[in-house]
Parts: C-alpha cells; structure tokens; sequence
C-alpha cells in the first residue's frame, strides 16, 4: 500500500478535496446490475410512490460507494482504507428528469491516530439534506 | 411481534466461496463512474503491491448481503422483510478485496432490540479467503419499521 498523502502533512481540521456525484435514472439502473441490488425502490417509481417514497431512491450502498471516493481519490491508494462506517439518514431522491441528483461530499481530518491513520469525517448532502450520518472512515496514510 | 432475544449470537454455516472476477469489478467500478486504474488496471494494482486489481470498498457488500440473507430469510428469526430499511453499514479491512479471492461469509446475529416498536437487527459478516485470512468484517443493521397496526 501507498498512499499519496503523508500522515506528517495532515492535521485535525485538514480539508479533503469536496467532490459532487451527479445521478439520473440510468445510473441506479446500472448500479443494481452491478451490486445485484434490484430492489424496484431504486427504478419503478410506481412501487416506491405505493409504499410511501417521494420517487425513486438511490440505493444508499450507491450514495456510501459514491463519498468513499472523496478519500480514495485523496489517498490515490484505496486499499489504505481501513475501516468506512455510514448511517443512512435520508434517501437521495432521483427524479424522472433530465438533472436527476446531486450527490455531494466533504471530509476533513477528525482525528490522527496511531500508526499513521487518521480518522476522515464525511458530510454529504443531497438537495441541501444530509443524506448519510456518522459518516467516517479511517485511512493509512504514506 | 418483537423479535426473540435468544437468538444474539447465533452464527450461521460459511457461505459457499464467492469468486471475485476481474470483470465484475470492472462493472462494479464503471457503475459508481469510478476511473481509478488500481480496479481495472492489473499492472497499476500490481504497482500499488497488490496481487491484481483490488475492488473499491463497498464491493464486497453484495458478498456480505447475500450471505446476510441467511438471517434474514431465517424462518425461526421470523423478520418481516418487506417493512426491512437499512440503517447503517459499516466494514473493517484487513486488506482490500482483489481479483482471484474466494470469499467465505460467516454471519452471527450481533444484536437484536426493540425500539418503539421498531425491530432493529445487528448482523455481523466475517470475510475469509481460501487460506482462512480474514480480510474484512462487514456489520449492517436492518430496521423493521413497525406495522401500521398491531
């Protein structure tokens, strides 16, 4: 493993690159046959409408797949990630539209920790709504 | 109907191996828009020290899921799966997942509460290679939501 960025050039509060994750119809579409997550929340907006969604959802192992890369991007080494942790809070609600969603994601350092981690704290939103919690993930860095 | 406290700890057999394919990685990778070479790239894993390419880090939950389903299909567990949201997930790596592996899952149930009603089920998910090497832990919680009358 090799990660990019150095444990001694980060400290509490460092920013990580913010990225945004753009979404439509096609893409959980897509999503479900590559996870085998074909549950009809995620694509039949019939059936999410009939038990109780807005529209259709993201799949939230979609959303947690789609922040991690704020830190795999970071580190360059995605197998420097040790440990990644989410709650689903809010469902990413993808419209029948040309636009979709948005899926966007910040980290900073939360904390350093023993040999060389350190612990990234996530926030990601959708609509202006945090969409997952406790979002955090603990990286080996160089 | 609350769920029986007595089954905490009850762990169920190894799945079957799960062959993890340079392809389905690929595909995995492509439907997140994730480009990083070190997924489909065999030399760039390699580069990294890496046997061949590694999958991203929540590949490995359709694995985990599947073998989940051992619980939640349990008929003595008795969970009603179609008021069933996820409530968090979580995963703790030894290493990442790579191309080649098989993977057995052991799933034991971690916890069982019951919350306004809500039933809310803690399964953790052991990942093994064909050696016995651990090489991940995956931990999910199911939320029943409560039926809309008793």
């Amino acid at each position: 493993m090799t990660a990019k960025i150095s444990y001694a050039d980060v400290e509490v509060g460092t920013e990580l690159p913010a990225q945004s994750f753009p979404l439509t119809r096609a893409t959980l579409v897509r999503y479900a046959g590559a996870s085998g997550d074909f549950n009809p929340i995620h694509w039949n907006e019939k059936f999410a409408k009939e038990v109780g969604l807005p529209d259709v959802i993201a799949h939230g192992m979609f959303t947690m797949a789609e922040a991690i890369r704020v830190v795999t991007d970071w580190t360059g080494d995605p197998g420097a990630v040790v440990e990644y942790g989410v709650r689903f809070t809010k469902p990413v609600v993808v419209p029948n539209d040309d636009k979709g969603a948005v899926i966007e994601v910040s980290g900073k350092v939360g904390a350093k920790l023993d040999d060389n981690k350190v612990r990234v704290d996530l926030t990601v939103t959708s609509a202006g709504q945090k969409v997952l919690g406790m979002s955090r993930a603990v990286v080996r860095l160089a | 109907m609350a769920l029986d406290q007595s089954f905490v700890g009850r762990s169920y057999p190894p799945t079957a191996p799960y062959e993890v394919g340079r392809e389905k990685i690929r595909e995995f990778a492509e439907a997140v828009g994730d480009t990083n070479p070190v997924y489909t790239d065999a030399e760039a894993a390699k580069a990294l020290g890496y046997p061949d390419v590694i999958a991203p880090p929540t590949f490995v939950f359709a694995v985990t899921f599947k073998a989940a389903g051992q619980v939640i299909e349990d008929p003595q567990l008795g969970l009603d799966y179609s008021r069933v949201v996820h409530g968090d997930q979580k995963f703790v790596y030894s290493r990442p997942v790579h191309a080649g592996d098989r993977l057995t899952v052991t799933s034991t149930i971690e916890g069982i509460k019951s919350l306004a009603g809500n039933d809310i089920l803690d399964v953790r998910g052991e990942v093994h290679d064909e050696a016995g090497e651990h090489v991940v832990t995956a931990w999910i919680k199911l939320v029943a939501r409560a039926a809309e009358e008793a």
